[in-house]
């Protein structure tokens, strides 16, 4: 039996992986899941490495975002089948060459609206102080010596920074509610995003970490 | 002319001549500034091709030495075996010098004086061993200084560091020019002037040919695995940065003139060829790079945000690679940030510099302080901050400080501040010379007053003569006090005058994001007061629920490293704050009882020190351009901030501070 049904293939061939980095993830897929068909927030606990990251649990939360798995509807999933994990992947492939301006908008809108969704925890559209405060928490506490503090000036002045940004200079009685989708991309417009955001497949069939 | 050389003599020539010179490459490259991703290809090509020309050199040598009958396979195998040695031995020895370094400067707290010598010696010490060895010198000095470069920077004081920074130019830019000079004296030696023009010739044209056919094939084998690719201006630049320099010239003089017949010949090719390079192609570049419009480095301000969120992409990027089972780059550099972090900073950083900063940490501190010195430049300019006792004010407020007094010294705080300069002294002439506006009574008033708080004439340091240690002399810690303590007080008549009582928001601000964090200890900037808990559960701005910072009057002047020269502290004394008024009461929208404000703060009448603003100050509050990250949030639409106000329309502001016919 193939690796996968040949109803998703089709879909799947639209987001321009290769066939072989599928077959890799689905190989690597079958790992996490114990040969299931779908994943479960507690398959990602055996990923050893997965642990010293600060944002760990953002990143699974990722995974099971409905909003990132294209589906119109919100909330989380409970359990993800191997064409979700592709199109979580799929967010994180490297531009190619041929793509045009249109293309290459619409890739960087949606690797942002990725990130976006990370920092917007309560799914209303908007990062708040309290959200911003959380994900820079989060970040800092890699660092043993940083204290709770230092975190949260850091994200208020950031968020202030966001909102000079967002909103240019602001009359007395303005209040700035949060970064909305718009601002997050007025953000983050000189910065060229797309080679920060992705992964590379060196060759596929490195060394996989196989626990 | 004719060439009696063979194979064997063309091939050493060839190998001196093909190398890049990293000290041509770096003295035209910094004029030309172009982006790091390609200077450091290039400059690291430079670098590191040392390691093949020494060896293609010597190799070639003994070749043409033991002649060319001589040369068997065997020989060139060895040749090859010997390419890795010396370039993987001169990096090891480099990593071992490094590791020596870091652990010595590690140990150096009270010998400071000497630790810059240390850093010098022992960086010289592993190219010194490199060369005894035989293996490559340039790379083991390399390496040395890459790896070092983390531990030492957090081990030693700022001052040796910067006298390391600078000595290190300076020396560098006499190598540089003994070097060139050497190089075309040599050149006027009319006994090796030997020409052959087919040769000279072909030899320009060949290097260049050659170069750019070698650039475009690595070219495309790395645009394989990169990111961003390298274009054809980028390819360019690296074929036409290719210069020849002083290396090539040493070890074409090497030559022994019984080995190598052709000897002359090469010499003097070699010196032409450097020259051409040097000369054509190093004062051509910059017009070719503007030419091109190559992407120059971008010197942009770091923002708070890029870096939060670049922080957030990296550990995205080593999560999703564990996740997919690969061996990224990411989960690479997380490894060794971890092993870097388990062992190798115990056993090389001090302990006391173990608890870095994070880089975020500082960009956010970097930030603050130049907001904070921003505001100060601002109030200065509109002459707010211009604390000046007297009863006839009149004429001294009405200096104007707006347009740029001819002064060659900026007496103002701010640049000061920003000059980040030693200890704070300033000229008392210049300051002086600034006043001269002023009658002579406000003249020596002002002097007083200034003297009283800030100003003190510029003191040599009183070295008590030791050998091992500069003693600072006990003013500079005095002048530093003075200076906090006048720029507290400065600010809290500042904020106090607008609204009253109780605004110490936007001081709080300040406040909390000057200190990072909150060690004693530190050699970073210290702040000795830590701030209450106060633990605020949304952020709606109530007066109440702001995060006050109670100071404890107990700045740690110890602790200030006086490496740090100015440190704008803005500290907020407790004993400011009258009681709040019952409630969420904010001072803006009671508006009817500025009277009040007033009669608290009659200047003349006031038996303390106060400091009080001038009546410009009271009647147009500094502008305050769009610094975001001195103002609190407003979330909500319950009160506005006094540094808001500033900003806000104007007539707001003139509303209530009308009748200011004091003085």
């Amino acid at each position: 039996q193939g690796p996968l049904g040949s109803a998703p293939v089709t879909s799947l061939l639209s987001l321009a992986v290769t066939s072989e980095q599928i077959e890799h993830l689905h190989r690597r897929f079958k790992q996490l899941s114990q040969d299931q068909l779908t994943i479960r927030k507690e398959n990602f606990d055996s990923i050893p490495d997965l642990e010293f990251n600060p944002i760990r649990g953002k990143i699974v939360h990722a995974f099971f975002d409905k909003r990132n798995l294209r589906q119109e509807s919100d909330g989380l999933a409970d359990e993800i089948n191997f064409e979700d994990f592709l199109t979580i992947m799929s967010y994180f492939r490297p531009i190619e060459m041929n793509m045009d301006e249109e293309q290459l908008d619409r890739f960087r809108k949606e690797k942002l609206k990725f990130l976006f969704h990370m920092y917007d925890s309560d799914h209303d559209g908007k990062i708040t102080l309290q959200e911003y405060r959380n994900v820079v928490e989060e970040l800092l506490s890699g660092n043993p010596h940083l204290e709770k503090e230092s975190a949260r000036s850091i994200a208020d002045g950031a968020m202030m920074e966001a909102a000079s940004i967002c909103v240019g200079q602001m009359g007395p009685d303005q209040v700035y509610e949060g970064i909305t989708f718009e601002d997050f991309l007025k953000m983050w417009q000189g910065i060229d995003i797309e080679t920060k955001m992705h992964v590379r497949f060196l060759n596929v069939d490195t060394i996989a970490h196989c626990y | 002319g004719e060439l009696n050389s063979g194979l064997l003599d063309f091939l050493l020539f060839g190998s001196l001549i093909a190398a890049v010179d990293p000290v041509a490459v770096l003295a035209v490259f910094e004029e030309v500034h172009v982006n790091e991703v390609l200077f450091i290809i290039v400059f690291g090509e430079s670098l590191l091709n040392d390691a093949v020309t020494v060896v293609l050199y010597n190799v070639f040598e003994s070749f043409v030495a033991i002649g060319p009958t001589n040369v068997t396979g065997i020989e060139c195998l060895k040749g090859i075996v010997s390419f890795f040695v010396v370039s993987l031995g001169g990096t090891l020895v480099g990593i071992f010098f490094a590791f020596l370094l870091s652990l010595v400067s590690r140990f150096t707290k009270h010998v400071r004086i000497i630790e810059p010598g240390f850093v010098f010696i022992i960086s010289y010490l592993s190219y010194l061993t490199a060369e005894m060895l035989s293996l490559s010198a340039i790379l083991a000095i390399t390496f040395c200084g890459i790896c070092c470069q983390k531990y030492v920077k957090a081990n030693i004081s700022e001052q040796s560091s910067t006298t390391v920074r600078y000595t290190m130019k300076m020396m560098a830019s006499g190598a540089e020019t003994i070097i060139f000079m050497f190089l075309g004296i040599s050149a006027v030696d009319p006994r090796i002037w030997t020409w052959n023009t087919a040769f000279i010739l072909l030899t320009l044209v060949f290097i260049s040919v050659y170069r750019v056919i070698g650039v475009i094939i690595q070219t495309w084998i790395l645009n394989r695995y990169r990111t961003v690719q390298l274009e054809i201006i980028d390819q360019v630049v690296m074929s036409y940065g290719g210069l020849r320099g002083a290396v090539a010239f040493a070890l074409v003089a090497l030559l022994d003139k019984e080995k190598v017949r052709d000897r002359n010949l090469f010499v003097s090719t070699t010196i032409i060829v450097v020259f051409f390079t040097v000369i054509f192609q190093g004062l051509t570049i910059k017009p070719l790079v503007q030419w091109l419009k190559v992407k120059k480095t971008e010197h942009r301000e770091p923002k708070l945000n890029e870096k939060l969120h670049g922080r957030a992409f990296d550990h995205i990027l080593s999560a999703i690679e564990d996740i997919s089972g690969q061996i990224g780059h990411h989960y690479l550099r997380d490894k060794w940030s971890n092993f870097d972090r388990k062992f190798l900073r115990k056993i090389l950083m001090r302990r006391s510099a173990q608890k870095s900063r994070d880089q975020i940490l500082n960009v956010f501190h970097e930030l603050n302080l130049k907001d904070a010195i921003s505001y100060v430049a601002e109030g200065e300019r509109r002459g707010s901050l211009a604390f000046i006792r007297s009863s006839s004010t009149d004429n001294m407020v009405n200096v104007d400080f707006s347009t740029p007094l001819p002064s060659t010294v900026e007496s103002s705080v701010s640049y000061l501040l920003r000059e980040k300069a030693g200890p704070v002294c300033l000229d008392m002439q210049a300051l002086e010379q600034r006043r001269k506006s002023i009658r002579d009574t406000e003249d020596t008033l002002a002097h007083h007053t200034l003297q009283q708080y800030l100003y003190k004439p510029r003191q040599e340091h009183k070295h008590l003569y030791s050998r091992h240690e500069i003693m600072h002399s006990e003013d500079d810690k005095q002048d530093k006090e003075i200076f906090h303590r006048t720029m507290r007080k400065r600010l809290e008549s500042f904020k106090s005058t607008k609204l009253g009582i109780n605004h110490s928001k936007k001081l709080n601000k300040i406040h909390k994001r000057d200190r990072g964090q909150k060690r004693r200890n530190s050699n970073v900037i210290p702040n000795g007061n830590i701030p209450s808990e106060n633990p605020v559960q949304d952020f709606t701005l109530k007066e109440k629920d702001l995060e006050f910072s109670e100071s404890e009057e107990n700045n740690d002047y110890e602790t200030l490293h006086l490496g740090k020269g100015v440190d704008f502290l803005a500290n907020v004394t407790k004993q400011n704050f009258t009681d709040p008024p019952a409630g969420i009461d904010n001072p803006v929208f009671s508006a009817d009882d500025d009277q009040s404000i007033y009669t608290k703060f009659s200047p003349w009448l006031s038996s303390e020190d106060t400091v009080v603003p001038s009546q410009r100050a009271r009647v147009q509050l500094p502008y305050s351009p769009n610094f975001r990250r001195l103002t609190p949030i407003r979330l909500s639409n319950k009160s506005t901030d006094s540094f808001l106000l500033a900003d806000g329309p104007e007539d707001r502001s003139r509303s209530f501070l009308t009748e200011s016919t004091h003085m």
